[in-house]
């Protein structure tokens, strides 16, 4: 007997299996980085001096600002990946996907010239709490980044046999890391203007 | 095996071929399998920190005398000549409590009985996910292991109690307190992935019928802790990466400025808090208490409806009691913190809600009651466990009360009383109806019946001796003899008149310790020598009974896909031929 919803959706609640568990996943996903938000505020409202941990060194709001337009094409481009599936085109869908792809390296790359500004001048974690809640929370959502990025890897390299035998599983299956990858877009929106603008 | 209606056409070719020994029993996707792992793992577990127990009620009991038999195995570092040091026994506290909680209870509750009995409960034929499943499993195995390697680095395992709390745990100068944090990251993956997977099968993989209100009560308690697990695990796991850099990276979260440490200020940034490990930890550790009680609570529940042969009283109630228990578990976890200076206003918050929890609990406990009232009990040895817990459970639950109010925890907080308060939740309460559940589920897993004595006797044996040892300790701590002391109490005055109770405490954990062997050799006889169960023993009305006895390993619990005609409990049910009629029975009988 096969597990059933697996590329359908259950009629009564019309989600597949996939869907229900990347949302409840992605539940679980504010509550991490709920808790890790709620640590910056309770650190900024007991600082005597905020402002003066900041400015040890500037954080680079325009890099930071390409980064943010370079996560909102990333997640423009996961969306065409999925539609092209659902249009059946998968070579336009693969398309997408490396698109995406290259966002997220992208993405990567000027975090990395960020982080080596800050660690060249000596501003690391141990710094002051500003910094140290700053590499803590850039640092986890890189790592949700480079996650997605394996899982987009996977499925440009081992996708097309499943598109081939079941194309509506292997859709859904796009469908559900489009979800984390805009996820992961969205907290980097929230983290943007806390850490670098406020 | 007549009873069994659905199950008729047996053909036993479930169409799956043969699999090696390591993809069927070590890295298998079944979720009766993993079940299975789960519940010996966790069971071991268990042993190991009840065995730590054992030696600090020693060191307690008989302070600075050296420890008999193994107290030259221990090393010389930790028990110099026999005699259990300081730091050694801190280690034993914070691992006994990390062990029976992240590493025993809550993997034997929701990782072994939850896999294996729910997705049967619910008539379908898998997990949702069977792979995440198996990794859900090899995250905890890891994590466990990583806690116990910790006893044998140099310096030992974490010091710093089961809480850890900070500025200590960061600042304590062994790497054991690096391992509990890189063992608990595991830990919570495990929880995490386990749970998302049980709220999909819950919802998605219901069979035909099976609607919300048909579900069995354990099915209902599993979906509430899978919630909790899932929401309230994130805080901690983000705590648990600040503290980690707190150790390794030098951040300073939980460090307050103006620290000094042996006399030499602290070189660090300083400016964070300690309160706020606390604050994100009983976020979490909060509704930990519930995700340990709750599948206890389920499983006592299956148990008094099948013997005493009538529906649970209450039902519903018992249902929409549990959804606001596990609301409510998210708002009251500062009532741990009430000595920390948070402000009255915050603190009447925190008492009111707490005040307001007790009532579904309450309520759950009552219709639990009520469900005897009536009945023809039959008194089979997990019926005798089940029925223990209610009373335990109410001692455990009703000396909570004075602790959750403010100006009684004042006196209260941080003394034996806590002890005493939660370990009669978890130990006479969880452990007791988890015992019921492995003797009532045991036929399920292996078609044979544990052996009826040997049951009693350990039912026996437990009951007794672990009232010996929790309820002295509510004596001590209304005497206010603290829950730290290395020496039980013996260098403090106001201790001395309750001191006696050590040896009394201590001997009946000992006690506790002998009637376990009945348990292990009662388990392990009757998976060979027990006699044959059939299918459905003890003649219930749940899915998981009308599945073959002890079903096969692979995908596929059910000869034919169950579809439901009814609630759960349908026990003696006017006019019907037997005084059960299973979930799947057709409508008219």
């Amino acid at each position: 007997m096969e597990i059933p919803y697996v590329a359908t959706e259950r009629p009564d609640t019309g989600l597949t299996n996939a869907k229900m568990g990347i949302w409840l996943f992605l539940a679980s996903e504010i509550m991490l980085f709920g808790a890790l938000f709620s640590t910056y505020v309770f650190m900024r409202i007991a600082a005597p001096n905020w402002e003066e941990m900041t400015s040890v060194a500037q954080l680079n709001v325009p890099l930071a600002m390409i980064n943010t337009f370079v996560l909102i094409t990333s997640s423009v481009t996961m969306v065409m990946a999925w539609a092209h599936l659902k249009m059946n085109n998968p070579a336009k869908s693969n398309v997408y996907l490396i698109l995406t792809f290259l966002c997220g390296i992208g993405f990567m790359i000027i975090k990395a010239i960020e982080y080596t500004g800050k660690i060249s001048h000596d501003v690391l974690p141990s710094t002051n709490n500003f910094y140290g809640i700053y590499y803590t929370l850039t640092g986890l959502h890189g790592l949700h980044v480079v996650g997605g990025m394996i899982v987009m890897a996977y499925f440009f390299l081992f996708g097309k046999r499943m598109f081939k035998t079941e194309p509506e599983r292997y859709a859904g299956r796009i469908e559900v890391t489009g979800l984390y990858w805009h996820f992961v877009d969205l907290v980097w929106i929230f983290l943007f203007p806390v850490l670098y603008l406020m | 095996m007549s009873e069994t209606e659905g199950g008729a056409a047996a053909h036993h070719d479930h169409g799956h071929h043969h699999q090696g020994f390591v993809r069927s029993y070590l890295f298998s996707t079944d979720h009766k399998v993993i079940g299975i792992q789960y519940g010996v793992t966790s069971l071991v577990f268990l042993l190991f920190g009840f065995g730590l127990m054992l030696l600090m009620r020693w060191q307690l009991a008989y302070p600075g005398v050296a420890i008999p038999i193994i107290g030259g195995l221990l090393g010389e570092e930790n028990a110099p000549d026999g005699i259990m040091s300081p730091e050694f026994y801190n280690q034993l506290g914070a691992m006994h409590g990390t062990i029976m909680v992240f590493m025993g209870i809550v993997p034997l509750a929701v990782g072994a009985f939850g896999n294996y009995v729910v997705p049967l409960q619910i008539g379908a034929v898998d997990m949702a996910f069977p792979k995440l499943n198996m990794a859900s499993y090899w995250c905890f195995l890891p994590g466990g292991l990583i806690m116990l390697a910790s006893f044998f680095i140099p310096g030992g395992a974490a010091q710093s109690g089961w809480t850890s709390y900070p500025p200590l745990s960061v600042l304590i100068d062994a790497d054991g307190q690096t391992y509990w944090l890189i063992g608990m990251i595991f830990l919570i993956t495990s929880s995490l992935l386990g749970a998302v997977n049980f709220i999909v099968t819950m919802i998605q993989l219901r069979a035909e019928g099976m609607t919300y209100m048909r579900f069995p009560f354990f099915v209902w308690a599993q979906l509430v802790t899978s919630f909790l697990l899932l929401l309230a695990f994130p805080p901690l796991e983000a705590a648990g990466i600040l503290q980690l850099l707190d150790r390794v990276a030098g951040t300073s979260f939980f460090l307050p400025s103006g620290l000094v440490v042996g006399g030499d200020p602290l070189d660090v940034a300083g400016g964070g808090s300690a309160l706020l490990w606390q604050h994100l930890f009983w976020f979490l550790a909060h509704p930990e208490v519930y995700v340990l009680i709750l599948p206890a609570m389920g499983i006592v529940a299956e148990i008094i409806a099948n013997n005493t042969r009538k529906p649970l009283f209450g039902y519903k109630s018992l249902v929409y009691s549990v959804i606001f228990l596990g609301f409510m578990s998210f708002v009251v976890w500062a009532h741990h913190m009430f000595l920390t200076g948070m402000g009255t206003a915050i603190s009447s918050f925190f008492q009111t809600t707490t005040m307001i929890i007790s009532i579904p609990s309450v309520v759950i406990l009552t219709a639990l009651f009520m469900s005897l009232w009536g009945g023809s009990i039959r008194f089979n040895v997990p019926m005798l466990f089940a029925l223990a817990f209610l009373p335990m459970f109410g001692i455990g639950g009703l000396t909570g009360l004075p602790l959750g109010l403010t100006a009684s925890d004042i006196h209260l907080h941080d003394t034996y009383y806590v002890i005493g308060h939660f370990h009669y939740v978890v130990a006479p309460g969880t452990i007791l109806a988890l015992f019921a559940g492995i003797y009532y589920w045991f036929p399920k897993a292996t078609g044979r019946m544990m052996n009826d004595t040997l049951g009693k006797l350990h039912f026996w044996g437990t009951l007794i001796g672990m009232n010996g040892i929790f309820f002295p300790m509510l004596i001590q701590g209304m005497a206010g003899v603290s829950r730290r002391l290395y020496d039980g109490g013996e260098t403090y005055a106001h201790a001395q008149e309750v001191l006696h109770w050590n040896k009394v405490m201590s001997h009946s954990a000992y006690l506790v310790a002998f009637f376990q062997i009945f348990f292990i050799i009662n388990f392990f006889w009757s998976i060979k020598k027990g006699k044959p169960s059939g299918a459905n023993p003890w003649q219930a009305t749940t899915l998981e009974w009308t599945a073959a006895s002890s079903p096969p390993i692979g995908h596929g619990n059910f000869e034919t896909v169950p579809r439901v005609h009814r609630g759960a409990y349908d026990y003696s049910v006017p006019g019907a031929d037997s005084d059960f009629l299973a979930q799947n029975a057709p409508d008219k009988f």
